[in-house]
This record gives structure tokens, sequence and C-alpha cells, in this order.
């Protein structure tokens, strides 16, 4: 069990927890899922003097759709995310993500809002938001702050959360009839953190081709990274995994892969390369899917 | 150290408690209130062996503050059976031989008893995929496929000769 006592808050209302978030400042720690927080605290890496369960916050556990935009509370779980319970439905790349989370248990209690603003660079969710160019929606005493994601994430496990500050929700575009999704990844082990994980959105246009492309990339730098460069050159093609192929072979990508004990740089690129080509692939099929359907 | 009152409901029974803030639903169960078919694995979320149920739902009791478990249900492997009879799953995993040290059984069987009520007609893939996150270092997980296979082909006949 966590070796380290703390002082434990339980708020029951979210004006009360930014208070006692306000309070203690940056030796407070807000605990969500509890599904990073917890093992950090058992192995020491982190030893907040205070920790705030937001447990009992409802006003965070809810999803909105309105004008094209899901709002989903940071406490939505991954299990919803998974299952696309009622508007979270809209959004089929974050089913498809969160069902990549973990184990069923991590799943079970860990929360949307937990992982983006715990910003482990090898997580799905964040290069979800990234792909998506979403926004975060942030809580303080002295009122909110609404973030797009490439300025949210800022390192390492970092966030642009100040102490004091939560995240309250997350707002994604809801994609339109010819765009598609999708997510690749390679783990060592089911369960595992990604290696690299590939986020694709892709729209095509009337006759089929490429017409906008967006790529985020877990696992490959400190925060998720976009492929502004891919996303560029893939404008026009005719989206077959063969072409995307092509494309990224051999070609520069915008990344800063490090060398440690999961995987070498070099490795961490062929990976990318590998993924971005399929997950654009897949998406692109998504698109002709939902063109077909509408 | 700061304690903090805890009431919650497990396998069926009201049981009231006092932990320190900072212990968790594993150790409450295990060294408190004597469940000691939780089993204490890795302490990190990733094994499975100290598998619950939590209002139904799997989880990892050593990733559980014991605070939050107040007014919910509780149920551990011995919250399957019912008297001496035991539940399907554990009949099916005894015939199949899917137990050999027996220190992850208690977690698979929850996972899937959580797994074949939201899934009653699994592929072999299906349920491979279902307890990815229950490590066995014995078995091979061939037989405990076999196990979880045969309860959910054992259960679809039993509702189809009720219908």
């Amino acid at each position: 069990m966590p070796a380290v006592p703390f002082e434990y808050h339980m708020p029951r209302t979210l004006t009360e927890a930014l208070d006692v978030l306000h309070a203690h400042g940056g030796d407070a720690k807000p605990l969500a899922g509890g599904q990073s927080l917890i093992p950090m605290l058992t192995l020491r890496l982190v030893r907040p003097a205070v920790v705030v369960d937001l447990h009992p916050l409802e006003e965070l556990r809810t999803v909105r759709r309105d004008n094209g935009i899901l709002e989903i509370g940071a406490l939505v779980r991954h299990r919803a995310l998974e299952r696309g319970e009622g508007a979270l439905g809209a959004c089929p790349l974050l089913a498809q993500a969160a069902s990549l989370i973990g184990n069923v248990r991590v799943r079970t209690l860990g929360t949307i809002g937990g992982s983006l603003a715990h910003a482990d660079p090898a997580a799905e969710l964040p290069a979800v938001v990234r792909a998506l160019d979403g926004t975060l929606v942030l809580r303080g005493l002295a009122g909110e702050r609404v973030v797009p994601a490439q300025d949210f994430f800022v390192g390492i496990l970092t966030t642009a959360l100040q102490p004091g500050e939560l995240l309250a929700a997350v707002r994604l575009p809801v994609l339109g009839a010819r765009v598609g999704s999708a997510v690749e990844e390679f783990s060592r082990r089911a369960g595992d953190f990604a290696i690299v994980a590939a986020v694709a959105v892709v729209e095509l246009d009337t006759l089929g081709r490429v017409a906008r492309a967006r790529v985020a990339l877990a696992g490959v730098g400190p925060t998720p990274r976009r492929l502004s460069g891919v996303e560029r050159a893939v404008v026009g093609e005719e989206p077959t995994l063969e072409t995307f192929r092509q494309l990224l072979s051999g070609r520069p990508l915008e990344i800063e892969p490090d060398n440690d004990i999961h995987a070498s740089a070099a490795f961490r690129t062929h990976l990318a390369r590998v993924l971005t080509a399929r997950a654009l692939a897949r998406a692109a099929t998504a698109a002709a899917g939902r063109a077909a359907g509408s | 150290m700061k304690e903090l009152g805890v009431v919650f409901t497990l396998n069926g029974e009201r049981r009231e408690i006092r932990a320190p803030v900072h212990r968790t639903l594993l150790h409450v169960l295990r060294d408190d209130l004597g469940a000691v078919e939780v089993k204490d694995g890795c302490g990190e979320g990733v094994c499975g062996t100290c598998t619950v149920l939590l209002d139904g739902e799997p989880v990892s009791s050593c990733l559980v503050l014991a605070a939050r478990v107040a007014g919910r249900d509780v149920t551990t492997l011995r919250g399957l059976s019912t008297g001496d009879e035991p539940h399907p799953l554990q009949e099916a995993f005894v015939v199949c031989g899917a137990a050999q040290c027996g220190f992850c059984t208690p977690g698979m069987i929850l996972t899937a008893y959580a797994f074949l009520r939201d899934h009653p007609h699994p592929s072999r893939g299906d349920i491979r995929r279902a307890i990815a996150g229950n490590l066995c270092r014995c078995t091979g997980y061939t037989k405990i496929v076999d196990a979880i296979a045969a309860a959910a082909s054992a259960a679809g006949t039993e509702t189809r000769s009720r219908g």
C-alpha cells in the first residue's frame, strides 16, 4: 500500500475542491481514478502532503454534445469511452483508443481527465486529443481557462495545469461524414504502455482522395507529436496503405524519440513510420465507409 | 495517523472498518477482514491477482483507497458461490484443471465472471483478450481458456433449455 501517509480530503463540490487545492498549492495532488497516482504513491515516485479525492464530484462526470463539440467531463471513465456510452458514441476514436489502455481493471477506474493531466508520453488519449485539436477546460479559483491541446502538453508528465488548478473537461470536435479515424500501436505485452502509438484522422474528397489528414504520435518524444509534414504530403493522394508506406519511407519525421530500456530511437522511428501508414490507411477506410453510409 | 470510518458491503454483508487514509482496499480485505481469497501480487495493478468486483466491475483492490468503497458493493471470489455450492465458473476451473498453484485463480474467475455477464457467447479469442490483464505463471492459459469457454457454453445450454 502507499507507504507514505498523506492528508486526505474528499470534497463534496468543485468549489470546495478548488479551495483545498489552492490552500495547499504544489503540495496537493488531485486523485481521479487513481490508476497512475496510487502506484506512484506506492512506489514513492510522488510524495504529496495532501491528496484531494475528486471521486464525489458528479459535475465532472457529465458528457454534452453541442454544435458539433463533444464536451467530456474529466472523471468520465475509460470503460464509458470504450463502450461508447451515450453521446460518447459520436467520437469512435475514443472507443478505439480507450480499449488499448492498460487492462480492464485500469479501464474500470481510470478517467480521461486523469490520463490527460498525468500526461504520460506513451499514453493514447493525449495523442487522440492532440490529433483532434481538442481543447482542455481548466478550472481554478480565479475562473476558467480553455487551453488548446498543443499548449496543454508541456513535457514528460507535465502540463499547463498550475498548482491549484484542475482539469474539468476536454472538448473534442465531432467528425463529419467523410472523416474517419484510427489508432494503431505496438507494445511488447498486452496491457503495456505502447512503445509507439499513432492516431490518424483522414478526410476524403468527393473523388475519394485525401482532402485533409491529421496525425499524432505517442512514444516518440516528451509530448504527443503532430506530423505536420506528413499531414501536408498526403493531401491529394490515393488513400492506400501502399501509398502511405511509400510516402513515409525514409522521410524525416518531426519526432524526438529516446533510446531507453523499452526501445532504441531507431526502432521507435521505424514503428512511427509503419504505424502512421497503417493508421492513415485504416482512417481512410473508415472515412470511405462513413461517406458511403451517409 | 488519521483514520477514516468506512461502511461498505462485502459479499452481501455490511462491514464497518476503520483504516488509515492511505490504506488500500486490498489490505483492508486481507489483513482487517480476513478475506485472504484476495491475493496480494504486484501491488501496482498489473498482475490481476487482487481483482475484486466493485459495484460489479473488476478493479485492482491494490489501487483503490479504502475510503473510496464507502457505500459500495465489493465482491470477492467467496461472493460468487452459494453456500457450499461452487459457482459454475469455479466448477469449470476444477473440471478443466485450470488451477495449478492457484494464486491467479480468484482474480481470473472474477474477471471471467464480469466478462461472461457482458459477453455470454465469446470466442476463444475474446476470452484470451478478456483475461489479458490477469497473469498466470503456471498453466500457459490454455486450460483457463477451456474452463471459461466451458462455463460459457454450459450457461448457454441452460438458457436454451429454460427457453
